[in-house]
C-alpha cells in the first residue's frame, strides 16, 4: 500500500525529513502506481523510471535523508506536461510531427524543481500542441478520467491532471493558454493554478500562442500549489517577457482569512448555457464564502461575449507561426518521397500534424494574411484590450473574481465532436488569458459524482490575495480531500 | 525619347556585436559551418529570444549617424516564410515600426552634391546560408549566420545613376565604419546590397515600373548590374515595350541579369508583432548616450581638411576614405608646417609602400607625430626628399623616429658649401667632356654633373646647393 498517498508536499516533506521516508520509497511508490493504473488512466506519454530513481538516491545522500534545507520539494515527485522541454527527455507535444525529438535544453520552470530536489517521474499527455480541452487530440491515445473512465479528463493539461488525481504524483506542471490547467484540474478534482503572465518563464515550454501561454501546478490542495508556485515563479533571464517583481511568500499569504473580502460575481457569466448542478454548487460555493466573512458581489464584464472569438483569432495566429518550424528540415519527422521542397513542407506537415492543430494554423495563417490583418487579427487585439479593461474595472471594487471553472462536468469520449461546442467548454477561462491574470480551480463538490470546479480570479501578480481566497474556501468546503473511486484499489 | 534612371537600394550591414542579436552565440566569419549555433538561433521549440543590446545600440547610433529621426518606442515582428535558411520559418525583424527613419546622406553627385533620403532602418536578424550542392540533389544548409545582428537601410528612390548609387554605397559604408557600427565587408557579407531600378521620360513625376536586382556581390558589380539593367529598360521602352515587375539575379560572369521570380510569386510574409519581445522603450538619455558615441564623420571631416589645412577635395576624400587613415593623418597635420606637404607623403609613398606590404596604416609601426617629424627634417634641411623617401620606409618598418635613423646611417645631408665646393672641384677636372658640353649649350651635361657629385658624397649632398655651386663655377 502507498506511503504517499493522500499526504500533500508539506506532510511528504516532514515525513522525508523525519527520516520515515526516504525520496526513493516515494518514486517506487509513484512508479507503482504508474505500473498498475496508468494501463487504464493513459496520463503519461514517458515514464523517466531511470532517471528518477537515479535522481532520488543521489538526493538522498548517505543518510537517505534529504537536507531539510534543500526545501519542501526535495525528494518528491512530480509529472510534467510533455510540451515541457526536459533536457536528454523525449518532448513530443503529443504530436506525432515531434516523435523522436530530445531537446538539449530544460525548460527553466523544470530546472528550478529539479534544482530543488523534485524528482521528474514523466511526462504526462496533452492535446496535441495544448489545443483541446479533453485530451483526446494526442496525437498517441488519449487520457482517461480517473473519476469516471468513460470520461475525458478535459485539456489540455489532461494528463496533468489526470495523474494527480490518481494518485500517481502528488503535483504536475501544466500549462494554461486559454483554461489548459483550469478546465482540466476542474474535471479531475484537483486544484489548478494559472498563474499571471510573466510570472512564471516560459522558456523550455514549447510555444503555442506566446502572449497566452503560462505554466502553472496541478495539486491535490490550495496549500500544494503555493508551495510549487514558490518554486518555479520569477524573473528569468531567458524570458523576456517574464517580469521583475518581487516574488511574496505564497505560503504565508493562506490565512484562512477572509473577513471584508471583497468577492465580484461577473453576471455574464452566469448568462451563459451552464449546467444547472454547477451553477447550483457555485452558489453554494458563494455561501460558503460569505459565511467566512466574504462580501459577495455581482459586477459586470460587458465584452465577456467577444472574448472566444478574440481568442480563437489571436491564438491560432500566434500558434500558426509558432508551429511552421516543424517543416521536417531539423527536428522530429519528415517525409522523405517528397521530390522537392516544397512537397516535403506539405507532406511532412500534412502527415505530421492532427486535425485540430492544421484547423488552428490554418485559421490562424488566414487571420494574419496581407488584406485581412485588420479584420481580424488586429480587431481581435482591440477586443482583447476592452477584456483587460473590463477586469481593471471590475478590480477596482472587488479583490478577486469568482466563477464556476467550465460550464459542465467532465464530458463522455466524443460528446463533443464539434469544434465550436468544444471551444465553448472554455468561456469562462478563456478571458483570463487574454487579460494575463492569474486565476486558479479549486473542487467545489460533485455532481452526479463528476467534480465540479470553482475558478477564482486575482489581479495581476496579486497571487497572494488569490491563493488565500482559494485556501480560506477550500478548507471550509473539504472537497479537495475526495478521491475518485473509479481505479479501484490503487486509490 | 529620353529617359532618366531612378534607383533606390535596400543595403543590409552586420553589426559590429560579440554575439548575435537574440542569443549568446559568437559572432564570428570563417567559423566551420554549423559550429556557432545553440538552440535559441536553431529554433529549438520551447526556445526564446533575449535581444542583445549591444545590437539594439548599434542600430541606434547608425539611425543617428544617417540622420534619421529615432522611435522612442518600437516593437520585433515575425516575417514568416518557409525556407530552410530560416529554422523558426520566420525572421524576426521590423515592419511598421522601424527604429530609424527619415535619414539621409549626401553623395558628391554627378555634377554638384546630393542629398539621399534614406526611408527608413530597421533591425532584424540574419538568416542561414545555403549552399545548394553540386553532388546530387542535396543542398547544404549552415546556420552560423542566423541570427547575426543586422540594419536594413532602405533608401528613397532618389538616386539617378549607377555611379550615384555607388557613391551612395561607399558613403554608408564609411559612415558605418567610422561609427563602429559595422566592418562592412562586402566580400565577406558583411554589407550586402539590392536594388531596385526603374526608367521614365523625362520630365515625367510617377515612377515607371521597377525591377528588384539582387546578388550583387562588390560595389563594382552594383555598377555593373545596374548597368546592365538600366540598358536593358531603356530598350524595351524604346522598342515600344513594357517593363515587368520582377526581381533579377545579376550573373557575374556574363555580367546580364536573370529572371529570380515575378510579382505574382511574392511573398504574403503575414507580419505581426512577435509575443516573445517586449516593445523597446527609449528614454532622452538613452539617445544622448548613442549620440555621444559619434565620432566626427567622414563628411565632418572632409569639410574640416578642406578648411582647416587648406587640403583640395580630392586629398579630402582619398584621406577620409577611412578613418584610420583620416586620424593618422589630421595628427600628422596639426604637427607639420605644411599639411599639403603631409597629404601628399601619405597619399603617395605611404599608401604606395602600404599596397605593397598589403597593412593597413594601423598595422606599421610609424606613428603620425614620427611623420610630422621627418617633414621637419626635410624642411630644415637636414635631409634631401629623396633621402627621406628611404627614411620613410625604414620608418614604417622599425618605427624608429626619422631622426634616430638618419644618425645611425649617417644620412645628414651635406650644405656645408666649403666641403661640397672642395668636392666639386674634383668632379669638374674629372670631367673635362661633360664642362665641354655644358659650355657647348647642353642642359643634360649639368645633371651628370651633379649626379657625380652626389655619387661622391653617397646622396647626402644638398641638391639646390650642389646645382648652384657647379653652376656658379662652371661660369666662372
Amino acid at each position: 500500500m502507498s506511503a504517499m498517498r493522500g499526504l500533500g508536499i508539506r506532510a511528504l516533506h516532514h515525513e522525508l525529513a523525519e527520516g520515515r521516508l526516504t525520496a526513493s520509497d516515494l518514486i517506487q511508490d509513484s512508479l507503482a502506481a504508474i505500473e498498475t493504473a496508468d494501463g487504464r488512466v493513459g496520463a503519461f506519454l514517458h515514464v523517466t523510471r531511470e532517471r528518477a530513481l537515479t535522481q532520488a538516491s543521489a538526493g538522498e545522500g548517505v543518510s537517505g535523508v534529504p537536507a531539510p534545507a534543500r526545501g519542501l520539494l526535495a525528494g518528491i515527485p512530480f509529472a510534467a506536461k510533455d510540451n515541457l522541454c526536459v533536457e536528454g527527455v523525449p518532448t513530443t507535444c503529443a504530436s506525432r510531427i515531434l516523435e523522436g525529438y530530445v531537446p538539449p535544453h530544460t525548460a527553466t520552470a523544470v530546472r528550478r524543481i529539479e534544482t530543488a530536489g523534485g524528482v521528474l517521474i514523466g511526462k504526462a499527455n496533452l492535446d496535441e500542441f495544448a489545443m483541446g480541452s479533453s485530451t483526446e487530440n494526442s496525437g498517441f491515445h488519449p487520457t482517461h478520467n480517473p473519476w469516471d473512465l468513460t470520461r475525458v479528463p478535459g485539456g489540455s493539461s489532461g494528463g496533468s491532471a489526470a495523474a494527480v488525481a490518481a494518485g500517481f504524483v502528488p503535483y504536475a506542471l501544466g500549462s494554461d493558454t486559454g483554461g489548459s490547467i483550469r478546465q482540466p484540474a476542474a474535471f479531475c478534482g484537483v486544484v489548478g493554478l494559472k498563474p499571471t503572465y510573466g510570472l512564471v518563464s516560459r522558456f523550455g515550454l514549447v510555444a503555442f500562442a506566446s502572449s497566452l501561454d503560462q505554466i502553472g501546478p496541478l495539486t491535490r490542495s490550495v496549500e500544494d500549489a503555493a508551495i510549487v508556485l514558490q518554486g518555479i515563479a520569477g524573473w528569468d533571464e531567458l524570458d523576456s517577457t517574464s517580469v521583475q517583481v518581487d516574488i511574496p511568500d505564497y505560503l504565508a499569504s493562506l490565512t484562512g482569512d477572509v473577513a471584508g473580502l471583497r468577492v465580484g460575481v461577473p453576471a455574464e457569466y452566469f448568462e451563459t448555457d451552464m449546467d444547472q448542478g454547477v451553477r447550483d454548487r457555485v452558489m453554494e460555493a458563494l455561501d460558503t464564502l460569505r459565511r467566512l466573512g466574504a462580501e459577495v458581489r455581482t459586477i459586470r464584464l460587458p465584452h465577456t461575449r467577444y472574448a472566444l472569438s478574440a481568442y480563437y483569432l489571436i491564438a491560432p495566429a500566434e500558434a500558426s507561426s509558432n508551429l511552421a518550424r516543424y517543416d521536417g528540415v531539423r527536428f522530429g519527422v519528415r517525409a522523405n518521397d517528397a521530390p522537392n521542397l516544397l512537397a516535403m513542407y506539405e507532406r511532412t506537415r500534412s502527415a505530421g500534424f492532427g486535425p485540430e492543430v492544421k484547423r488552428r494554423i490554418l485559421i490562424g495563417t488566414y487571420a494574419l494574411s496581407s488584406g485581412y490583418y485588420d479584420a481580424y487579427y488586429k480587431r481581435a487585439q482591440q477586443v482583447r484590450t476592452l477584456i483587460r479593461q473590463d477586469f481593471q474595472t471590475a478590480f477596482a471594487e472587488v479583490d478577486v473574481i469568482v466563477s464556476p471553472t467550465t460550464p459542465t462536468p467532465a464530458f463522455r469520449f466524443g460528446e463533443k465532436a464539434d469544434p465550436l461546442t468544444m471551444y465553448l467548454n472554455d468561456i469562462y477561462t478563456i478571458p483570463v488569458n487574454l487579460a494575463g491574470l492569474p486565476a486558479i480551480s479549486v473542487p467545489c463538490g460533485l455532481q452526479d459524482g463528476l467534480p465540479v470546479g470553482l475558478q477564482l480570479i486575482g489581479r495581476p501578480f496579486d497571487e497572494p490575495t488569490l491563493l488565500r481566497a482559494a485556501h480560506a474556501y477550500e478548507q471550509a468546503a473539504g472537497f479537495s480531500g475526495l478521491r475518485p473511486t473509479a481505479l479501484g484499489e490503487v486509490q | 525619347m529620353e529617359f532618366e534612371t531612378v534607383i533606390g537600394l535596400e543595403v543590409h550591414v552586420e553589426l559590429r556585436t560579440r554575439t548575435k542579436i537574440f542569443c549568446s552565440c559568437a559572432v564570428e566569419f570563417g567559423a566551420a559551418s554549423n559550429s556557432r549555433v545553440c538552440p535559441v538561433c536553431l529554433g529549438s521549440p520551447g526556445v526564446l529570444p533575449v535581444l542583445n543590446e549591444e545590437a539594439l545600440k548599434l542600430g541606434i547610433r547608425a539611425a543617428l549617424a544617417l540622420s534619421c529621426e529615432v522611435r522612442r518606442s518600437s516593437k520585433f515582428d515575425r516575417k514568416n516564410y518557409f525556407y530552410p535558411d530560416s529554422p523558426k520559418a520566420y525572421q524576426i525583424s521590423q515592419y511598421d515600426e522601424p527604429i530609424g527613419e527619415r535619414g539621409c546622406v549626401v553623395i558628391a553627385g554627378t555634377s554638384a552634391p546630393r542629398s539621399i533620403g534614406i526611408t527608413r532602418i530597421h533591425l532584424e536578424e540574419d538568416a542561414g546560408k545555403l549552399t545548394h550542392s553540386p553532388f546530387g540533389d542535396a543542398s547544404l544548409v549552415d546556420l552560423n549566420r542566423v541570427g547575426i545582428p543586422l540594419i536594413e537601410i532602405v533608401s528613397e528612390p532618389d538616386l539617378r545613376t549607377p555611379d550615384e548609387a555607388r557613391q551612395y554605397l561607399e558613403e554608408i559604408k564609411s559612415i558605418l565604419q567610422y561609427c563602429g557600427v559595422s566592418d562592412c565587408r562586402m566580400e565577406e557579407g558583411s554589407l550586402r546590397c539590392d536594388a531596385n531600378i526603374s526608367l521614365r521620360p523625362v520630365g515625367q513625376a510617377t515612377l515607371g515600373t521597377k525591377t528588384e536586382l539582387k546578388n550583387m556581390n562588390s560595389f563594382r558589380n552594383v555598377v555593373r548590374g545596374l548597368e546592365y539593367e538600366q540598358e536593358r529598360q531603356r530598350a524595351v521602352l524604346m522598342a515600344g515595350g513594357a517593363i515587368v515587375q520582377q526581381t533579377l539575379r545579376f550573373d557575374e560572369a556574363t555580367g546580364t541579369t536573370i529572371v529570380m521570380r515575378s510579382k505574382e510569386d511574392a511573398h504574403d510574409y503575414r507580419y505581426f508583432p512577435d509575443p516573445d519581445l517586449p516593445r523597446i522603450e527609449l528614454t532622452q538619455a538613452y539617445l544622448d548616450a548613442r549620440r555621444a558615441e559619434i565620432p566626427e564623420l567622414p563628411a565632418q571631416m572632409r569639410a574640416r581638411f578642406e578648411q582647416a589645412y587648406g587640403l583640395p577635395t580630392y586629398d579630402a576624400l582619398v584621406l577620409t576614405s577611412t578613418q584610420r587613415l583620416a586620424r593618422f593623418f589630421d595628427v600628422a597635420a596639426s604637427q607639420a608646417v605644411d599639411p599639403k606637404a603631409v597629404s601628399n607623403w601619405l597619399m603617395g609613398d605611404v599608401l604606395g609602400y602600404l599596397k605593397e606590404m598589403g597593412e593597413d596604416i594601423d598595422a606599421q609601426p610609424m606613428r603620425p607625430e614620427q611623420l610630422a617629424g621627418l617633414l621637419r627634417l626635410i624642411d630644415d634641411g637636414t635631409i634631401s626628399t629623396k633621402i627621406a623617401k628611404t627614411v620613410l620606409r625604414d620608418m614604417m618598418t622599425s618605427g624608429q623616429d626619422a631622426s634616430a635613423i638618419i644618425e645611425q646611417q649617417g644620412l645628414v645631408q651635406i650644405s656645408d658649401e666649403a666641403a661640397l665646393r672642395e668636392i666639386a672641384e674634383r668632379v669638374i677636372a674629372a670631367n673635362p667632356k661633360s664642362v665641354e658640353d655644358w659650355r657647348a649649350g647642353k642642359e643634360k651635361a649639368l645633371g651628370s654633373l651633379v649626379g657625380q657629385m652626389m655619387k661622391e658624397t653617397k646622396g647626402k649632398a644638398n641638391p639646390q646647393l650642389v646645382n648652384r655651386l657647379i653652376v656658379d663655377m662652371l661660369r666662372d
